[in-house]
């Protein structure tokens, strides 16, 4: 478990990342937080011939107050700045809510925001979060920076709309909405695995205390991960109630999702967990949101 | 100064300083000038010709020193010992097929080696491991146990002509006739699965010859250093003398660290040897899914047969054994199932069959537990579905079935893995279980606790399952112990260790018998160097067999400081006491310290009486009739999630009998660590074949060892049953905690489903459960 041979590269600035992946194209890793890349590289799964190594460069880890209210977070911020920040909970409960499921604190502690993202793993937490929120991702490549949504950013399987030469820098997640309130729950094997199915709710209601918006992501349950739609519409214009949650569960578990069985769940058992996990979530986001729910169908 | 007598007290460790502050010495750790590494280029494919390897483009590769093909080896090449031979079971069949060092032209599982590199770093030596080319033809590949024998089946090893490794028939009394009388006959299939042993440190050699002094030296993570120095100077034309073999700490065994001789073992000294200097081989993780033997698949077709009142009047079990591609270590671990199966019953009648198969997976030799997991699964489930049908409480039907203690010695009149046959020495049931039964809160919790979770919509159960354990068989163990004139004794004996407190308890026996502090007693164990004859550390069996020898060397040398302080300080020896590092006579100042005791025994000049012997020191040798037997009886409250099938531990109570406890806390931390793995077999880990006899989950991201938030508190408690076999009345408790885990589990689950699923698997998982349950196909690539 010795990686391949590689060149080690150290740039201190984002110009000078941008300058070195266009000199090696698609020879080049960025190396971030290194707990998914070092792994793939000591399997030789990953060989590749230089190593840029982020951590040096400068101005990429801060965690600030966007100009709207919401937050901006640099791709190098760790995953464990992230959960301690007072900012993250203020801002994005969502996010600090998630993080301790991510893998385990000593991972963490090197993982960052932006490898996590970039490596788009479809069991990650984070990339539902990201579909949750309608966050979205800056990056910045040889023709200049751009902005992607999370809808588009995950593409498939590992699979990303980042194109050759460019590099992730931020992330951006918007503010928090008067009646809004959101939750994330997952079943995994054991604390810090990879769920075998998760859950990001956001909701939000309108003063009436109908069901303005439900964004259900879920992960585990395909090649990336993706908004339950056919669930969300059972709730959109709806009052919340026990009854609609229920529905939502199972529209999200037999309808929107169509998951592959591993060693650790069948498509039985995944699909069951999506119905449960989804109804769960969208109660407890529901409660957050101050929705008061009804008994029967609304 | 601590308190005499020693034996008995949770003393703290003496290695814990070493251990703790990272001062201990792994072999990884052995750093010898002019290093060179080895990688191993091993089988992508579970069978296949191989039809030929070229080594050149590596062996030109910078750095590279050395590459090794079957073809290289010459006469070195050749098939490895059989460990254990079979028992003399009439009428067995059994047929060797030792493992070699390299692939010749065949190979049998994946991860199969066929060629090493050498090079000045593993990188570069792994790097090399990509230039060599392979061609091998895929065959197919025998995977399932079942079909490894059906008449259409590939066949592993040709000159054999067939897959059957081994197949046993042990009978006592006759069982078809007790069946004829029975008033019930339960009988179900089983099928139980284990896994690795997961130790944190994988295997490693550190091989250093010395062309000056032609000595040898291999620090190797063994379990057993002084066969392995006797195997490798027999393989390498060497004398014993000439080759030393340390096995310092190890970062845990488990047994297959017992397995011998693996194909690095052999040719990492060889290589040594051939090129002059030090050569490291340390495997990685994901060699170790492939390279280090596992323990894995039973299939059992058991039955049992009770009168009305749920006496058992026979067992019957026909059951398939997983033996991987190679059968080394013989039949040790399908014998333990046997054997094991038995538990603290009384059982007149047994008819109980094998057939070990070779399959094309990496070889299945003992995991702490050793094939005794699979019998108790098979006999706890028998009795609990015999209970169930009777209409019995489950705690009763184990009690009315106990031996009692009036019944022991008693003969099971089948044979052991020693080769003896299977007497338990002593045992006292009952008491385990009834006070288990106390611990856990049994009758409140069926009749109050229980049925208030379930109106309130959870799924709560109880599981309460017993066994026995076969521990501390010869052949035998030494120990030396010898006073030196700081006063501080010397204790060497040839056993290795593998962090289960040898350290300490070895220097509880002695410290007893010399009076002295228990620190001041440094054990010297795992170095063919400090002593030079043994077997090593393996079924249950080292404060059984060495701690015994330690006992008696140190009694002998009690005699001799008596008898020397006596004349040194003119008392009779009835009148002289030993305590604190010196001897006194009784109610007077007069005494004599050890240390001045060691130097008169060593005089340098003046005459001695002829036939004296210098030193205060002796050697003994401690080699039991047979094993010992241990038991204990396992509880545990679970909750189900009954909508995400995901399972807590509420309570995990374990009473057990090891008889005498040497040291109350390293044997609960034994037992904790047995649970642990236990819990880790039923409910997380399991090495998944597919089709091809690909394992698909070779990393620990999914291969999934239980974490310190998956294992409970135990409430630990014991009974103390001495053993009549050995002078300390000790039994072997190192396996003891995993082996009833399953059962117990299955017991447990059963119970919070009410029923609604008979349990017959091990292992299982939240998401097995809920298929189970629902009846819904679980993962369809998960062939074996
Ligand atoms: C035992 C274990 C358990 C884990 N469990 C989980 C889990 O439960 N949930 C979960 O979500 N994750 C889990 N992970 C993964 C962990 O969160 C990783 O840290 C994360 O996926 C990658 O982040 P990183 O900073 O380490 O990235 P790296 O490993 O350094 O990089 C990952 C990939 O992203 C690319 N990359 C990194 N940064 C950028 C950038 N700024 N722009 C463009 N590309 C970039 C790299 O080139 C590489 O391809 C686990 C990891 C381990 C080892």
């Amino acid at each position: 478990m010795k990686p391949a041979p590689f060149e080690y590269r150290r740039p201190d600035t984002v110009e000078e990342v941008l300058h070195l992946l266009a000199e090696y194209g698609d020879e080049a890793k960025l190396l971030a937080g290194g707990q998914s890349l070092i792994p793939t590289m000591n399997f030789r799964l990953a060989q590749p011939a230089v190593l840029i190594d982020l951590n040096a460069v400068k101005g990429l880890d801060s965690v600030d107050e966007a100009d709207d209210g919401g937050l901006r977070l640099g791709a190098m911020v760790r995953q464990a700045a992230a959960e301690r920040s007072a900012l993250v909970a203020e801002k994005v409960p969502l996010l600090a809510e998630t993080l301790p499921f991510v893998a385990h604190a000593q991972i963490r502690n090197r993982g960052t925001i932006g490898g996590n993202l970039a490596h788009a793993d479809p069991r990650s937490e984070l990339p539902a979060v990201m579909l949750a929120l309608g966050a979205s991702v800056r990056v910045r490549g040889p023709d200049g920076e751009r902005s992607i949504g999370a809808g588009d950013f995950f593409t498939g399987f590992f699979g990303t709309a980042l194109e050759e030469g460019e590099l992730l820098t931020e992330v951006v997640l918007p503010p928090a909405v008067e009646g809004g309130g959101q939750a994330f729950l997952e079943v995994s094997r054991r604390l810090g695995d990879y769920a075998m199915v998760g859950v990001a709710a956001s909701v939000v209601c309108d003063p009436a205390g109908r069901c303005h918006r439900a964004s259900i992501a879920l992960l585990s349950v395909g090649s990336r991960p993706m908004l339950a739609e056919q669930a969300s519409a059972c709730l959109v214009g709806e009052r919340p109630s026990s009854a609609a949650v229920l529905a939502a569960g199972h529209a999200a578990g037999n309808k929107d999702i169509d998951p592959q069985a591993d060693m650790h769940a069948s498509v039985a058992y995944r699909r069951h967990l999506a119905t449960v996990l989804v109804r769960r979530a969208l109660t407890a986001a529901f409660e957050r949101a101050g929705c008061v729910m009804g008994e029967g169908a609304s | 100064m601590g308190a005499h007598p020693y034996v008995g007290a949770g003393v703290v460790r003496n290695e814990d300083a070493q251990l703790l502050t990272g001062r201990a010495i792994f072999v990884d750790d052995v750093h010898l000038a002019g290093t060179l590494h080895a990688a191993f280029l091993r089988s992508d494919f579970a069978h296949g010709r191989l039809l030929s390897l070229d080594t050149s483009a590596a062996r030109r590769r910078e750095g590279v020193i050395a590459v090794y093909t079957a073809e290289d080896l010459g006469d070195y090449w050749c098939h490895g010992p059989l460990l254990v031979p079979p028992p003399p079971i009439a009428g067995l069949t059994f047929n060797t097929a030792t493992l070699v060092p390299l692939a010749r032209d065949r190979v049998v599982h994946v991860g199969e080696p066929m060629a090493v590199v050498v090079a000045e770093s593993r990188y570069i030596a792994e790097d090399a491991l990509e230039d060599i080319v392979v061609d091998i033809e895929p065959l197919p590949v025998v995977v399932g146990l079942e079909e490894a024998l059906a008449p259409d089946s590939p066949v592993i090893h040709e000159a054999l002509g067939t897959n059957v490794a081994a197949h046993a028939v042990q009978r006592k009394g006759d069982y078809e006739a007790a069946r004829s009388e029975a008033h019930t006959v339960v009988s179900r299939k089983f099928s139980y699965d284990r896994g690795v042993a997961g130790s944190l440190e994988n295997r490693g050699i550190l091989a250093d010859w010395n062309p000056r002094n032609e000595e040898l030296t291999v620090w190797d993570t063994t379990q057993a250093p002084i066969p392995i120095r006797n195997g490798l100077a027999e393989r390498l034309g060497l004398l014993q003398s000439q080759v030393r073999v340390v096995a310092p700490f190890l970062g845990g065994g488990f047994g297959p660290k017992m397995m011998m001789f693996y194909p690095e073992e052999v040719l990492i000294p060889w290589i040594s040897m051939r090129l002059g200097r030090p050569v490291k081989w340390i495997e990685d993780r994901a060699e170790s899914f492939f390279a280090t033997a596992n323990e894995r698949l039973q299939l059992h077709e058991a039955e049992l047969a009770v009168d009305s009142e749920g006496r058992i009047l026979g067992v019957k079990d026909v059951f398939l054994h997983d033996s991987g591609a190679y059968d080394p270590y013989g039949i040790t671990v399908p014998i333990n199932t046997q054997c094991t199966l038995l538990g603290p019953y009384r059982v007149p009648n047994y008819y109980s069959e094998f057939t070990a198969v070779f399959t094309n997976k990496t070889i299945v030799t003992p995991v702490r537990g050793a094939g005794r997991q699979h019998g108790v699964f098979v006999m706890e489930r028998l009795l609990d579905f015999a209970a169930k049908e009777l209409g019995i409480d489950r705690v009763e039907i184990r009690k009315r079935n106990f031996l009692t203690p009036d019944e022991f010695p008693h003969n099971h009149e089948i044979l052991f893995q020693d080769s003896a046959p299977l007497v338990y020495d002593s045992g006292d049931y009952l008491p385990a279980m009834e006070k288990a039964a106390e611990m856990i809160g049994y009758r409140e919790f069926l009749e109050e606790e229980q049925p208030k979770a379930r109106d309130a919509g959870r799924q709560l159960g109880l599981g309460i399952v017993s066994y026995v354990e076969g521990t501390g068989i010869g052949p035998y163990e030494g120990a030396r112990v010898s006073v030196e004139p700081s006063g501080k004794v010397q204790l060497a004996t040839g056993v290795g260790t593998q962090g289960q407190g040898h350290f300490t308890t070895f220097a509880q026996i002695v410290a007893d018998q010399l009076g002295v502090d228990v620190t001041d007693v440094n054990v010297a164990t795992g170095d063919t160097r400090e002593f030079s004859w043994g077997t090593g550390t393996f079924a249950s069996r080292g404060i059984v067999v060495a701690g015994s020898a330690c006992h008696e060397a140190a009694i002998v040398v009690r005699k001799k400081i008596l008898a020397l302080a006596s004349e040194a300080l003119e008392a009779a020896e009835d009148d002289l006491e030993l305590a604190d590092g010196v001897v006194r006579v009784k109610g007077s100042d007069l005494s004599i310290s050890l240390g001045e005791l060691a130097v008169r025994a060593n005089p340098l000049r003046g005459t001695v009486e002829p036939g004296a012997e210098p030193g205060l020191e002796a050697t003994s040798y401690f080699g039991p009739a047979r094993g010992t037997t241990a038991s204990g009886v396992h509880a545990m409250i679970v909750e189900i999630d009954p909508e995400t099938s995901e399972v807590s531990i509420q309570r995990y109570v374990v009473v057990h009998d090891c008889g005498r406890l040497v040291n109350p806390v390293i044997v609960d931390g034994q037992i904790h660590g047995g649970v642990a793995h236990g819990i880790g077999n039923a409910f997380f880990e399991e090495l998944v074949y597919d089709d091809q006899g690909q394992l698909l989950n070779a990393s620990f991201m999914d291969y999934l060892l239980p974490t310190a938030t998956d294992v409970p508190h135990m409430e630990v408690a014991h009974v103390e049953t001495p053993s009549p076999l050995n002078p300390l009345g000790v039994k072997g408790v190192g396996e003891a905690g995993a082996i009833p885990v399953g059962a117990l589990y299955a017991q447990a689950l059963e119970d919070a489903l009410q029923g609604a699923v008979e349990i017959l698997e091990m292992p299982l998982s939240p998401g097995r459960l809920f298929d189970l349950v629902h009846g819904t196909p679980s993962d369809p690539e998960a062939a074996s």
